[in-house]
């Protein structure tokens, strides 16, 4: 599972195109699965069949990453960019992009935007920053308006802990890669649905669930881990576990589906930890609301610095959580 | 290649009507009604929807079962009365996105009797010195239609009437001369009026619908609703289900004179634009490539729209039932928003162009998508 994380992070893929991240993950699944298809949006939505009388049980995680798309191109090969999804400017001093061609850009900042004495402590606004692509004109500059760009992907792990710009979302499309490859004669037909453009909108979930209507959904994604100095404390930490999820801002967890993930865990006797997150939201809220409405839930991997160019995780977390997905859906699935 | 789209009889006659009438969101029927009379013998089927959505289907030659919809809004932005003052002015709400300092001393048109009317402002002479450099607020203002109290004036607009603009549409830099004798688009001009966003929309699409038959069946959607949120298209896209939705506009065009090199949204007579991304939608990146690329191969201008403003019907859209590839193709238009807007009369011929050159073979561009 690592060593394919590994090869995901480094797979260039900012929402609205995800394709390279499609195309390597239905070469890796392919083997594992009955049936793979791609939506008009661009989902990849792989079937393994299960036994009659089973259900349909859906598991989503999203391809696209957060990133930045060119708005404008100045005189002297300058860019101007604007953001694809839920980026904040804090991060981008200095901050290296890659373009899905290749090209490198570094974030700069306006000059009067830098810090002085007695300045206001206010992280200047994106109309202040600007990407070096190390062009001298807008002739000679090497991306063009409406191109994409990401963080630059690197990969690290330390002790059990994995560092990259993409955790969010490609630690869970590791996991549903794994749970693939485990599963074997499950009870239920299992999709596995990697998603698009989640960052900006939980936008793909909508699509593909009209298209699979599952039974049951549930959104694998990364959520905040609280364990850092003088972070609100959520009670969500790095290695204690997959985080079954109670609510965020954007959904309340179908209760049954909460409490057949926790009892799972626990007849497993897999770690995990209950996530009740004050922000943000995941495909779950897409899935929940499709047609005449689908139990959901999700499944979290506590995270570091979401949404910034270097995310942290546990590998043990991931595991726990692939461990929870196979068992679940390998069993016949009731919802009190 | 048959006769150019833009060269149909009686297009700028249609324009004009079109930009003239009236259709502030969630009432459309004037707008509607003047379509589908025009539409008439040209499509093979057409009736409105639950919401007021016109929908004409032009059927193909049936050797493409791919299903396309274009799509454009007939509403505008107004205002909606939503009360009386004792002494007969009334108060009213927005629909859409209005800036109030633009209403002061507008004429306005009231309900379907096209009562006049006009936004009253205090004169001058006693503003304030602070009153003069204020922004004015939506509040302070009412719309006077003469009426002499409160019942007479919501006996002749009761609460909820539409209240529209007034504005004819003209050529700028020429004298109010006459129209084309034979009622055709010029070939060149900029033509100032209201509407144009999205009439220009409307006007395009039923161009295309009065036009040859395609090898697909053709789903025009004229949408209502949609300067209060994309309301109606949705619904309609719901029935159509289409695999391709193409949604025409009238974009923001400030290609005004700025301080910093900082590009403009668009550029009027610079071509048509094309979305990559708007505030709400990625548009379908096969579309965007086979755009760009048929217009470049035929010489036809297209711009970039500035990434990351503004928002159309193709968000909801692309969202329906299984999701849909869309696309959005606008003219650039000074001043929207506005009882005068400007554009380009080259800008909206290029966009009958590329139309006429990539609607036959559209859906090849997704041919190789998943390939």
């Amino acid at each position: 599972m690592i060593a394919l994380l590994e090869k995901l992070v480094h797979t260039f893929g900012p929402s609205g195109q995800e394709q390279a991240v499609a195309a390597f993950v239905q070469t890796e699944i392919a083997p594992y699965v009955d049936d793979i298809r791609q939506d008009a949006l661009g989902n990849l939505i792989a079937l393994k069949r299960g036994q009659a009388g089973g259900k349909k049980v859906m598991l989503a995680a999203h391809m696209d990453e957060i990133g930045v798309l060119v708005s404008h191109v100045d005189e002297k090969g300058f860019c101007r960019v604007r953001p694809l999804g839920g980026l904040g400017t804090l991060v981008l001093l200095s901050s290296r992009v890659r373009f899905a061609n290749g090209t490198i850009g570094v974030f700069g900042v306006e000059r009067e935007e830098r810090k002085r004495p007695g300045s206001s402590e206010e992280v200047p606004p994106w109309e202040k920053w600007y990407l070096d692509v190390g062009a001298t004109s807008k002739e000679d500059a090497p991306v063009q308006v409406g191109d994409a760009a990401a963080f630059y992907p690197f990969f690290h792990q330390q002790g059990s802990r994995l560092f990259a710009q993409s955790m969010d979302d490609r630690s869970g499309c590791a996991v549903l890669l794994e749970v693939a490859k485990r599963l074997k004669k499950p009870a239920n037909d299992v999709y596995f649905v990697f998603t698009v453009q989640e960052e900006v909108g939980t936008k793909g979930a909508m699509t593909a669930t009209y298209g699979v209507q599952p039974d049951v959904g549930i959104a694998v994604d990364v959520t905040i881990g609280s364990d850092t100095p003088k972070a609100m404390q959520l009670g969500l930490a790095l290695g204690q576990g997959a985080a079954i999820k109670v609510m965020d801002r954007g959904m309340i967890a179908h209760y049954g589906v909460r409490q057949a993930l926790v009892e799972t865990a626990e007849t497993a006797g897999i770690p995990y930890q209950l996530e009740v997150l004050p922000w943000g939201t995941t495909d779950a809220r897409s899935i929940q609301l499709s047609r005449e409405g689908v139990p959901a839930g999700a499944v979290s991997i506590p995270s570091r610095y979401v949404h910034s160019k270097a995310e942290v995780v546990d590998e043990n977390d991931m595991i726990a959580a692939a461990d929870l997905l196979l068992t679940f859906v390998r069993q016949p699935v009731t919802l009190g | 290649m048959s006769e150019a789209l833009y060269r149909q009889a009686g297009l700028f006659l249609l324009l004009k009507e079109l930009s003239e009438l009236p259709g502030v969101s969630g009432s459309e029927k004037p707008v509607r009604e003047h379509l589908a009379r025009t539409l008439r013998g040209h499509v093979d089927e057409m009736d409105a929807d639950a919401l007021g959505n016109l929908i004409a289907v032009k059927r193909g030659d049936g050797t493409d079962v791919t299903r396309v919809a274009v799509m454009a809004h007939m509403d505008e932005v107004g205002l909606v009365v939503s009360g009386a003052d004792e002494d007969g002015q009334l108060k009213f709400e927005m629909a859409g996105g209005i800036n109030a300092d633009i209403l002061v001393a507008q004429r306005v048109s009231v309900g379907s009797e096209n009562l006049r009317g006009v936004i009253g402002y205090k004169p001058i002479h006693l503003q304030s010195p602070q009153e003069r450099d204020k922004h004015t607020n939506k509040d302070d203002l009412r719309v006077d239609i003469g009426a002499k109290d409160s019942d007479e004036a919501l006996q002749k607009a009761p609460l909820g009437t539409p209240v529209s603009f007034v504005t004819k549409m003209k050529f700028a830099g020429l004298a109010p001369s006459t129209l084309p004798e034979d009622g055709r688009l010029p070939e060149k001009g900029r033509l100032m009026g209201k509407a144009f966003d999205d009439r220009l929309g409307c006007l395009a699409l039923t161009a295309l619908l009065r036009g040859p038959r395609l090898p697909f069946d053709l789903y025009g959607i004229f949408s209502v609703q949609e300067e209060v949120g994309l309301r109606g298209a949705p619904a309609a896209a719901w029935r159509v289900e289409p695999d391709i939705a193409l949604i025409l506009e009238g974009t923001v065009a400030d290609d005004l004179p700025r301080k910093e090199d900082l590009s403009p949204t668009t550029r009027i007579g610079a071509g048509p634009a094309i979305t990559v991304l708007d505030r709400h939608t990625i548009t379908d990146p096969h579309l965007l490539r086979y755009f760009l690329a048929q217009a470049e191969a035929a010489s036809i201008p297209l711009q970039l729209k500035q990434p990351g403003v503004g928002g159309t019907d193709a968000q909801a859209v692309q969202l329906v039932k299984g999701g849909v590839a869309v696309a959005i193709l606008a003219v650039p238009t000074r001043y929207l928003h506005t009882p005068v807007s400007l554009f380009d009369i080259q800008d909206l011929i290029n966009l009958l162009h590329l139309l006429q050159h990539t609607m036959p073979g559209l859906p090849t561009a997704l041919a190789n998508k998943h390939a």
